[in-house]
């Protein structure tokens, strides 16, 4: 095998064991936002109390004390179960979940040393459709979960979200046809490097990036609102709907059976933000620096890139700090001394970020480093939008209640599909329009 | 090579799961051996770089068809006992697939390679993807593909007219 060869194997490779590691390290994040994002909004507290050796990180510590009780726990499978689906269900569901994300772009490729470093484990030529088939293929975990539990409110669960998924599937596929049509294209690739551009109507550029969410805001809203039903996220959590189903589908399941559930729900919710992000907010593209003038202009990518870490950081640093100061009379020793800690990384990377800057742009850069620095920008401007995206998930899960499920079903038959029919007929006739 | 593997792995794997769709008589493994040998077969057509067909397979098929039958075998709610008469044994499955084989697969065969010659031609650039499928089906196939679309429409009107008797 000649070298070239060898080396895309080897990026392959690489990029296929990220895409699988990238949404698991997501899962405890998203857990942590989740509840301290619940806490803020209802006015608590949030985990503050687990810790290691006082080092508490803002609650993230409670994540390895829940993952210690889900694997001590005793892995009950009950009595009357058919065991082999019992145990096929949360393997499947967590598989599935982490799947798609294959397709999905990081940052632009990088051309280094005669190679082409790729930053996507499968560039498809259906592109978007295998996210659409992949997610398909996710209610099958949930039917198998509910169905093999034998249990009556299993059942009921994992039939309520089964049609619900088969509902807004529809939608959702819909809803990216009108994305397609602009685009012109399926490939993931593709897709994000138009999304460079400004915008262009009628000949005219707008000063605003070529996003999906300009092109398509209906087909925005509509994707949105199908990807929290697909996830089985509230308001659409019905599958599980605690106050009529004890848990739903998921009831029989215990110990690591259930963690598995669980992570393959967050799972989920983590790839459906990369592809909302990657289809309707410019993937990794900085808005206003497409990769082209990033690799034209050297210092455009330093600058982007230290400014949005100071910015960060700089942030982040002020809030430790002013945590440290609020909750100096409540603790001692390192209690006390841990939020002053993480504001002294944080304003220790500012500083870092600018004495970066102020060399790169007095002194120059050596070549080659900013072909790396590009698509570390890129990789953090993709990520900024996917935390957006997180964040979204949990506000709207401890701001509306759960819909009811005649109202489920009427709004996804008869106002999302016939608002995305819609939506197909007049970005073709717009379309049709600009030729 | 690495096709050949990939070939015979995914066939092996495409033949017994569908022979478990035939011997299995709990319905709910039979149609998710269903489910799994529509993915080799899926697998099978994207070797044949019949991309779009693959991926279309999969979502149609294994992702939408799939879970409606699922969906109506789990309603149904059958019982072992229930089931214990439509067990088949061995000799019929094996001589109705060797029927199948013979009168299905035989002609269609025959059709497609009179003269015996299995060495096909490369294939044209783009050859099964969305573009080179898409514009066939809106150009050359146009009326084929309309008639399906009312044919599809058409079992629709039928299902809701039996499914609502009183409308």
């Amino acid at each position: 095998m000649d070298p070239n060869q060898t080396c895309t194997l080897i990026n392959i490779a690489v990029m296929t064991v990220l895409m699988w590691l990238i949404p698991l390290q997501f899962v405890p994040f998203f857990i942590w936002l989740e509840r301290k994002g619940s806490a803020i909004i209802q006015d608590r507290v949030g985990p503050n109390r687990t810790g290691i050796l006082g080092f508490r990180l803002f609650g993230m510590v409670q994540n390895f004390a829940d993952v210690v009780k889900l694997v001590m726990k005793e892995n009950i499978v009950p009595a009357n179960v058919n065991r082999f689906y019992f145990m096929l269900a949360p393997f499947w569901a967590m598989t599935v979940s982490l799947l798609p994300l294959l397709v999905v772009p990081l940052a632009a490729p990088l051309e280094m040393a005669g190679h082409s470093i790729r930053f996507q484990a499968a560039d498809l030529g259906v592109g978007v459709l295998f996210i659409l088939s992949i997610t398909s293929m996710g209610v099958f975990g949930i039917i198998l979960a509910g169905w093999s539990s034998n249990n009556k409110f299993s059942l009921l669960g994992s039939l309520r979200s089964s049609a619900q998924m088969i509902s807004y599937e529809l939608s959702m596929g819909l809803s990216m046809v009108g994305l397609l049509m602009v685009y012109q294209d399926v490939r993931m690739s593709v897709i994000v490097e138009t999304q460079g551009r400004l915008l262009t109507a009628w000949g005219h550029a707008l000063p605003l990036p070529n996003w999906g969410i300009f092109l398509q805001p209906v087909g925005f809203l509509l994707f949105l609102v199908a990807a929290f039903a697909e996830t089985n996220r509230n308001p659409f959590d019905l599958a599980e709907g605690e106050s009529e189903l004890v848990a739903g589908f998921h009831l029989e399941y215990s110990s690591v059976k259930f963690s598995l559930f669980f992570m393959a729900e967050y799972a989920n919710m983590v790839v459906a933000a990369f592809v909302i992000a990657t289809l309707f907010l410019g993937g990794y593209q900085v808005p206003f620096a497409s990769t082209q003038e990033l690799q034209a202009d050297p210092k455009l990518a330093l600058v982007l890139l230290c400014c949005t870490l100071v910015l960060l950081k700089g942030l982040a640093g002020v809030f430790f700090y002013k945590r440290g100061v609020q909750q100096k009379h409540l603790y001692t020793g390192v209690k006390q001394a841990e939020p002053f800690l993480f504001a002294g990384l944080c304003f220790a990377v500012v500083v870092a970020a600018l004495g970066l800057m102020g060399y790169g742009l007095t002194a120059g850069l050596p070549a080659g480093v900013n072909g790396v620095l590009i698509p570390v920008l890129q990789l953090l401007c993709l990520l900024l939008k996917v935390l957006f995206f997180c964040w979204l998930f949990v506000w709207v899960r401890w701001t509306l209640p759960r819909f009811r499920y005649d109202q489920l079903m009427k709004m996804g038959w008869k106002l999302m599909l016939p608002l995305a029919l819609l939506n197909l007929l007049v970005t073709g006739v717009l379309l049709l329009t600009q030729k | 090579m690495l096709e050949a593997v990939l070939f015979y792995i995914l066939a092996a794997v495409l033949l017994g799961m569908t022979l478990l769709v035939i011997t299995r008589t709990n319905p709910i493994a039979s149609s998710l051996g269903l489910v799994v040998a529509f993915g080799a077969l899926a697998a099978l057509y994207a070797l044949l770089s019949a991309s779009l067909v693959a991926i279309i397979q999969i979502l149609v098929y294994a992702g939408g068809i799939m879970v409606l039958m699922i969906f109506v075998i789990m309603l149904l709610n059958l019982h072992a006992d229930d089931l214990r008469p439509m067990a088949a044994r061995g000799l019929t499955v094996a001589l109705s697939l060797l029927a199948v084989m013979a009168g299905v697969l035989g002609p269609v065969l025959l059709v497609v390679f009179p003269s015996g010659n299995w060495i096909m031609a490369p294939l044209p650039d783009g050859f099964g993807g969305i573009f080179a499928v898409g514009s066939k089906i809106f150009s050359d196939y146009l009326f084929p593909f309309e008639m399906l679309s009312l044919v599809l429409l058409t079992a629709i009107v039928g299902a809701l007219v039996l499914s609502k008797r009183k409308l």
